[in-house]
Parts: C-alpha cells; sequence; structure tokens
C-alpha cells in the first residue's frame, strides 16, 4: 500500500517550498475476558497520511483516509490553501525553519512476534489467567486484557527525506474489585500503565503470570484495612506511581509548546519559564531526568520524531538542574532555545506537536530495604488511582490504590485510599532516596491527553521506587 | 454520505452466508481546525476520516473488525470484504458470548442537518478581527460530523450534523484569563461579539491584583460550565448500569444506603434536545430522554445491551460507555441576577480543572479552579482568585450543601475532539454551594 500511495503523492504533489508526506498505517487486536467471559474480540484497521505544507512563511496541513489520486490531490490543496491564509497572520514564519529530512528506519525489537502466536492460544492466556482472579466471595469483578498494536510510518519530504518506522507495541492489563457494603477497592496490574515495545514476550517481562495471587490476597487486605493516615510524613513510591509524578509534574511543565502559550486554553501552561533553563533547581541532587528514545523495549522509542528530527538520549534535568526542555524543531525555532526530538502525533489525522516520549528518572544506589529503614514514620504506596493538577502544573493530587504504612524502619499495616498532595515547585526538593536497578520498572501509557484539536498519546517512563520527605498525606472518607 | 454507506451496507449484506448476521456502524468527519495562540494562527488544517465497524454474529459467537475508508467504492469494498474474512476465520476460535445483545426489531431513522457554516476563512478573519490587541488562545473546529448504523436485517439509521465549535480564552498574564465557548450550527456575528465582548470585560476584573486564600470551607456559586464539568465526571463509572452492579460507581451510597443528593437536583439523558445521534451502535433507538436521579433519589441507569443481557433488564439505549451524552439538569430557582447577593462572601467559579475522583466509592472528586474564579465579598467581585484545588463529595455539594440551582441554564456542547468531534452536550443551571472544600 505504501508504494502505491507514494507513486500517487509523487503526482499529484504540491508546488511549495517544502511538503512532507506522513503516512500512518495501524493494525490493533483487544481482547478482555470479563468475569470470565470473553468480551467480543476485535481486529482493527486504520490507514491514513497527512500532508503538511510550508510555503511563503505559512504552514498548513491536510489529513486523510481518501488515499486515491484524487484524495490526496484534494488533501494537498487544501494544505497549501491553509499555508496560503495563515501566511501573514501566523505565529511565526515557518519558512525560517529548516526542516529536517531524516533517512533510515526503525524497527521494534521483537522476540516472540504477536502473529506467531495462534489466536485461540492468544485468548486462552487472556481467559486463564482471568479465571485466576475470583479467589473470594468479596470479588465483584474482575478482567483481563491484552491491547496489541502494530504500525508503519512512513515520512517523505519535499527535500529528500524518507524514513520507515515499524512499531509493535502490546499492553496488558489484569485488575480485581472487592466489595462490601459501601466500601470497594480495586487492585490491578498494567491496563493503562504498561505499555511496551515488543511481542507475546512482554508477558514475560512484565510477569504476568505472577499477578493475580498477589492482586486477589492485596484486594482483600484492602477491603479490612483501615484508611490512610492524614499527616505530613515521608512517602515511598513505587515505580507504579512514580511513572505519573515524573509524568505530570516534569514532563508537562517541560513540554517547551506549553511554555510558549500554545496549550493555555486546554492543556494548560508552566511554572517553568524559558530563563530557568539551564539554572532552576527542579529537584534535589538525586533528581536526574533523561529523555531517552533509546531503550529497547520502552514505549515511545523511536529514531525520527514526527517532524522528521533524528531522537537522541538528552539530558533534562542534572543532579537536580533543570537543563533542557521537551520541545521539538518548531519550538526550539520559537524559543532559540535547544529541545530533544519529540515532535509527535498520535496518528495521521492529527498534527504533531510537543509531546513527551520516553521520559525516565535514572536509578540511585538505595535498595528498597534500605529506604523503608531510612523512615520513622511514612507511607509507602503502589499502583496509581487517580491524578489531578493544575494547569500550571503545580498543584497536584494523586491516589494510589495500595499502601503500607512505615513505622521505624519496618513495613506495618496495609492502608486503603492512600493519597498525597503538594506542589511540583516543592516536591522534588524532597526528593531523599532514588532506588537502585532492582527497583527500576519500565512503564508507558498510551493515554496522554493534549493538544487543539485533542489528542491522546503513548508515552514511556522508566523510574524506580523513590522516597520523598514532608509530603501531605490523606486517606478517604 | 448516506447513499455510500448504504451502498456498502447492501454490498457487504450480500456477502454474508448462513445463518450470519453483520452490523456495521459507520464514522465520518470532514472538519477545520484552525488553532490559536496570541491572537495569530498557530496551526491550521483539515481532517477528512472516515470508517466502519462491523459485528459479525454467527448464532452467539460473534467478533468485531474496523476499517478506515478511501471514499473510493472498490478499494473500500475490497478492505472489507477482507476484513469480514479475516472476522470470519476467528468465529471458529471464540465462545458463545452470554451477553451478545443486538437490534432485531428493524427500526430506521434519518437525521441530516443542514450545512449552514461559514467559509472557514470567514469566521477565522471574525475571530482574529475580535482578536486584535489581545492574547486569544483557542481552536476553531467546524465541518460535518457523521454516524450511520445498518445491519443485515435491513435496518438503516443515519445521522449528520454540520457545527461549529470555537472554545477559547482571552489572557491578561501566567494563568489569569477568561475562558469562552461559542457553538451552534449557524455562525452569529453580532452573537459572537457579544460573547467577545462579555469575555474582555471580565478580562478587566481579571487583572486586578489576585487573591490567595488558605484552605477551607467555602461558599461558591459554580457557573454552568463548571457545573458541566463537575457532574460530568458520573459518566466516569457513575451512571452506568455495570458500575453500578459490580459496586463500582460513584453514586454507591446511593445505592447501598440510600443516600439522596439536594430535592432540587433533578438529572436525565435527553436525547431528543441534545445533538447527537438517536441510536446507539448495536441498532437500539434512544428514547427521548431517561430519568436518572429525580429530585434527589436515584431512579435510572444508564443500559447498554452488554449489561442488559448480563443482568437480565431492558436497554435504554446507551452505548457501551454508559454515559450520558445529553446530560440536562432542570433548572432551579434562584434569578442569575441575584446570585452574587446570596452567594455574599466566597468564590464565584466560572471554570474548574482536571478533575478525578479521590475516593470513588465516597463520591469525592477533586480539581481545581481555573480561569475566571473570582473572590467576592459583600455581593461585589473583589479580585481574581490564585488556583485552588478543591476536594469535595458529590453528596455534600449537590446534597446537603447545595443551597439552590439558578432559573437559567446554559446549553454547552462539547468541544472534545480525541476520537473525533464530539457531538456530546449538557444543559445545566449554575449552583450555589454552602461549605465547598478546599484543601490546597
Amino acid at each position: 500500500m505504501f508504494d502505491q500511495v507514494i507513486e500517487r503523492f509523487r503526482n499529484v504533489a504540491p508546488r511549495a517550498e517544502f511538503w512532507s508526506l506522513r503516512m500512518v498505517s495501524s493494525r490493533q487486536e483487544y481482547i478482555e475476558v470479563r468475569q470470565d467471559v470473553l468480551q467480543p474480540v476485535t481486529t482493527a484497521r486504520d490507514i491514513g497520511v497527512m500532508i503538511t505544507v510550508i510555503h511563503r512563511g505559512g504552514f498548513g496541513y491536510a489529513a486523510t483516509s481518501n488515499l486515491t489520486e484524487s484524495g490526496l490531490k484534494a488533501a494537498a490543496s487544501q494544505a497549501c490553501a491553509w499555508a496560503e491564509r495563515s501566511r501573514k497572520i501566523g505565529i511565526l514564519d515557518f519558512s525560517t525553519i529548516t526542516m529536517p529530512a531524516p533517512t533510515g528506519e526503525y524497527r521494534s525489537p521483537i522476540r516472540i512476534p504477536w502473529q506467531s502466536v495462534p489466536l485461540p492460544e492468544r485468548i486462552d492466556r487472556a481467559v486463564s489467567e482471568c479465571a485466576r482472579l475470583k479467589t473470594d466471595d468479596h470479588i465483584v469483578d474482575w478482567e483481563t486484557s491484552l491491547w496489541f498494536t502494530e504500525e508503519d510510518h512512513l515520512f517523505l519530504t519535499s527535500t529528500g527525506g524518507e524514513s520507515l518506522q515499524h512499531f509493535e507495541l502490546l499492553t496488558p492489563g489484569m485488575s480485581v474489585t472487592a466489595n462490601e457494603g459501601s466500601e470497594t477497592v480495586s487492585r490491578s496490574f498494567g491496563g493503562f500503565d504498561l505499555g511496551r515495545q515488543g511481542g507475546w514476550e512482554v508477558l514475560e517481562e512484565i510477569a504476568f503470570a505472577d499477578q493475580p495471587p498477589v492482586l486477589t490476597e492485596e484486594v482483600i487486605e484492602l477491603l479490612a484495612a483501615p484508611n490512610c493516615p492524614t499527616g505530613s510524613m515521608n512517602l515511598l513510591l513505587d515505580a507504579s506511581q512514580m511513572y505519573l509524578q515524573i509524568h505530570e509534574s516534569i514532563g508537562h511543565p517541560l513540554e517547551l509548546d506549553r511554555i510558549l502559550g500554545d496549550e493555555r486554553n486546554y492543556a494548560g501552561t508552566s511554572f517553568v519559564t524559558p530563563e530557568m533553563l539551564g539554572t532552576y533547581r527542579y529537584g534535589s541532587d538525586l533528581l536526574n531526568i533523561t529523555f531517552d528514545p533509546t531503550i529497547r523495549d520502552e514505549f515511545a522509542s523511536y529514531a525520527y520524531d514526527d517532524d522528521g528530527s533524528k531522537a537522541e538520549k538528552e539530558c533534562i534535568i542534572r543532579n537536580g538542574i533543570l537543563e533542557r526542555g521537551l520541545g521539538g524543531i518548531t519550538s526550539q525555532a520559537r524559543l532559540g532555545l535547544p529541545g530533544v526530538a519529540n515532535s509527535r502525533a498520535c496518528s495521521w489525522n492529527r498534527p504533531p506537536i510537543d509531546r513527551m516520549a520516553n521520559l525516565n528518572l535514572e536509578p540511585g544506589v538505595s535498595s528498597f530495604e534500605d529506604m523503608v529503614a531510612a523512615v520513622e514514620q511514612g507511607v509507602y504506596m503502589k499502583s496509581n488511582n487517580s491524578w489531578s493538577i493544575d494547569d500550571s502544573r503545580n498543584k497536584f493530587q494523586f491516589g494510589c490504590e495500595y499502601g503500607r504504612v512505615i513505622r521505624d524502619g519496618q513495613l506495618a499495616e496495609v492502608v486503603k485510599k492512600p493519597n498525597y498532595k503538594g506542589i511540583s515547585a516543592t516536591f522534588w526538593r524532597n526528593l531523599e532516596m532514588t532506588g537502585n536497578q532492582d527497583t527500576f520498572f519500565v512503564m508507558g501509557t498510551p493515554h496522554c491527553g493534549k493538544g487543539e484539536p485533542n489528542q491522546a498519546i503513548r508515552v514511556g517512563h522508566a523510574t524506580p521506587a523513590c522516597l520523598f520527605s514532608n509530603v501531605d498525606i490523606f486517606g478517604g472518607e | 454520505m448516506e447513499a455510500y454507506f448504504n451502498t456498502l451496507a447492501d454490498a457487504l449484506t450480500c456477502k454474508l452466508t448462513g445463518e450470519e448476521v453483520l452490523t456495521l456502524n459507520f464514522g465520518g468527519e470532514a472538519s477545520d481546525f484552525v488553532r490559536f495562540n496570541q491572537s495569530s494562527i498557530r496551526q491550521a488544517g483539515s481532517v477528512r476520516d472516515s470508517s466502519i465497524s462491523l459485528d459479525l454474529i454467527l448464532g452467539a459467537c460473534h467478533a468485531k473488525g474496523h476499517t478506515s475508508l478511501t471514499g473510493d467504492q472498490s478499494e473500500d469494498l475490497s478492505r472489507l470484504t477482507a476484513l469480514l474474512a479475516d472476522v470470519r476465520e476467528m468465529l471458529p476460535c471464540l465462545p458463545e458470548d452470554p451477553h451478545l445483545l443486538y437490534a432485531t426489531e428493524v427500526q430506521s431513522t434519518t437525521q441530516s442537518g443542514e450545512n449552514r457554516l461559514p467559509e472557514a476563512g470567514t469566521a477565522v478573519d471574525s475571530i482574529l478581527t475580535a482578536g486584535a490587541g489581545l492574547d486569544l488562545v483557542g481552536v476553531y473546529a467546524s465541518g460535518e460530523i457523521s454516524h450511520g448504523f445498518a445491519n443485515s436485517l435491513g435496518q438503516r439509521n443515519w445521522f449528520s450534523s454540520h457545527t461549529f465549535n470555537l472554545d477559547w480564552s482571552l489572557y491578561h498574564e501566567t494563568d489569569k484569563a477568561v475562558k469562552c465557548g461559542y457553538a451552534g450550527f449557524d455562525w452569529g456575528q453580532e452573537q459572537f461579539e457579544v460573547k467577545m465582548a462579555a469575555a474582555a470585560a471580565q478580562l478587566q476584573v481579571i487583572k486586578r491584583s489576585p487573591r490567595t486564600i488558605p484552605p477551607g470551607k467555602y461558599w461558591v456559586y459554580m457557573a454552568p460550565a463548571a457545573v458541566c464539568d463537575y457532574l460530568g465526571m458520573l459518566n466516569w463509572d457513575g451512571f452506568g448500569l455495570k458500575s453500578h452492579r459490580t459496586k463500582q460507581t460513584s453514586l454507591l451510597k446511593m445505592i447501598e444506603v440510600g443516600t439522596r443528593l439536594s430535592p432540587v437536583v433533578t438529572l436525565c439523558e435527553n436525547t431528543r434536545d441534545g445533538v447527537a445521534a438517536n441510536f446507539q451502535n448495536a441498532g437500539f433507538l434512544k428514547p427521548d430522554t431517561v430519568s436518572l436521579i429525580d429530585q434527589g433519589q436515584h431512579r435510572n441507569c444508564l443500559i447498554s445491551p452488554r449489561s442488559a443481557k448480563e443482568y437480565g433488564v431492558a436497554t435504554n439505549g446507551a452505548g457501551a460507555g454508559e454515559g450520558a451524552e445529553s446530560l440536562e439538569m432542570k433548572a432551579g430557582s434562584i434569578p442569575q441576577r441575584e446570585i452574587l447577593a446570596r452567594l455574599d462572601t466566597g468564590i464565584y467559579i466560572n471554570n474548574i480543572w482536571y478533575l478525578n475522583y479521590s475516593d470513588r466509592p465516597a463520591g469525592r472528586i477533586t480539581g481545581m479552579t481555573r480561569f475566571a474564579c473570582f473572590w467576592v465579598e459583600n455581593g461585589e467581585i473583589i479580585a481574581p482568585l490564585n488556583v485552588m484545588r478543591f476536594d469535595e463529595t458529590i453528596f455534600h455539594a449537590f446534597g446537603e450543601n447545595l443551597i439552590g440551582l439558578t432559573e437559567e441554564r446554559e446549553m454547552l456542547l462539547d468541544p472534545e475532539t480525541y476520537d473525533g468531534r464530539s457531538t456530546s452536550s449538557s444543559r445545566v443551571p449554575g449552583a450555589l454551594i454552602e461549605d465547598f472544600n478546599f484543601n490546597l
């Protein structure tokens, strides 16, 4: 299909200073089992293109699922019309940007291709793991899911660029819910935070089969557990919560297009200003954050972003000091500052904007036991179930599924509905210990939302467990 | 497009064998999106997107497929035929689905809206002219939205509308701004200018020195946009039957211990007066209205066909997500002109942001104030408020602590565009609430 479309497009390519054609073809399969009932298995295919034109300073795009020559011609014409219409009233003169012309390929690392496992076996895996979840009469809902995606991205430019990237991704999930009266608690694994690149082997790598006994035991513990205590105390966060803390209070505030004000009507702005880059103390000396598109199985690894910039690992925060923002070629040009290759779109039908991709907290040297032992009074939390932050990315509040009190250096009683709140600008400066490689886990969510028009995109966050001091912790009603 | 969809549906129906049954859902849009920042164009473009989802059913076994469309009949039939074959190949691997339910009574409908939209450039020019000298940020979306349903039993349903949705804010500095919305089928220049003028007037208040208040409980007035967002949380495991039967609903206290909301709270799903299609994707037509909460008491859940089959009740036209698409709240008795006086001292909340459940079984919702929220003293707006986090249960806010609702309501068309342009809407009043909890 790609060759056909390229040939058709070359017949109708716009006459402009610069054009690009970005084609995305995806295949998805969704297998879900709920209460031991297989839900309708779904296979989905989607293919379309976005044509982008830069001409005489103006910028325009047109996306279409009509891949006939006439459809491509119409899209090219629309993109040109928007470029013309916007050229004197645009936010910048786009002709001043030298757009990349990438040449190269990328392929997700796959050990066991999804399609090499027969469908009955894929279904059976979901069914058999689900069957291990109903272990108690208090359990009222239980489910497993396997969401597989395969994507091919072709990118052509009028300047000779041609890149082809192939992605295979798996997002597995499992959850169990227990109830007694007006109290309901849940425990989950994956579902929306454990996406990785890879095939069938991902299930083994994340120890999917080990989770049912853990989740079923913990959900019953939670049902009988007391409410999380309230107070300012130490907070030990598992990777299954750390990923979202990083996402919301480091990733988003550092997106350069937010700093430039593009998102102020929707996703918001940032407490970070351009002057802070290079000097601002974002966190303690232990805070080292990298933009890393090279980790083999992380969700948002790639060779080129959707404007064609080559993706390379960059240090964003080093020993607590903010070095660099997260912005692609357009934002870099607007600010006159370096960024990273993170101009990305969720699919062919949305234009690229600055999106965090893989944003990781580098591991430290402390074992989990070391971090527990360092706590006089605190709470250990894992598995996010609630997230909220203000539009400048400062005042946040998170909730987790599972907590355990830490008292005098020992893990103590399980507590339910653990929540905490804070302010980004001070929270990271209270980072006291970072976990070692043993606590490090590669997380990834497919549902980061932003942009006008809106788009939800996958991001990766690899992180160890971390210990914070003086955090406001509280429980449920 | 309707005729095209029907042609594809007819052709695919001919490819069925034996006792196979087929349902098809069409989704399409032809939209323009113009994004603004600093009263300039940030990104402008168009999206033409159409696709079909199918469900191939044989007895109680079925599987689903989805493919994008080109608009070329030969190519699309080829894709759909291949998809049908792939889905057919899956069926022998699949067990019977005990919760399968699809419409078998043929009820065909068609709703086609007229295109009265301005040319995109005309609206953009108006917006930029009005925004001159101001810092205008937002997005103008316009175009045709289409949905269709067909099955091999002969049912055909079609919905199309031509709408625009301008969602924008006027900024003073940092996070201080006024949020506005203008949406509909006809661009009214005068109407738009009235909204801009009102926003510009509020912007003058935003420019006053902001006030920071300590956490605590305050009287608040929530304007309709804020009420829409707060109650909109109930679309996330609130109204749906599945969430009720699995005890995961945020209204759990209503069903377990009979907790009620305020007697002035009456909520319904009002498809008749909304702007969404009147059919759902298994072919069931939606009733004109579904009473959800009546005078503070829980009445009905939104019931999808799957939940209906699972729990042995009748479906009421809800989609798979069992959320309201045309939420309506009954008006109250407080005239809008009396709100400031009745509020006396407290917070006037125009917008809220980033809501989430902090304790779902208790109906506790956290979120932030955003945009034009004001500190009020003795019935007068004094200053804009620096952002505050709230964490409050629906049973307090719209229960014992609800003072009243306004006589006037606003019809709000959802500007969301994640999986395509939304056709959801809410018609809600404003709400005066005492002791609303702010925790940060």
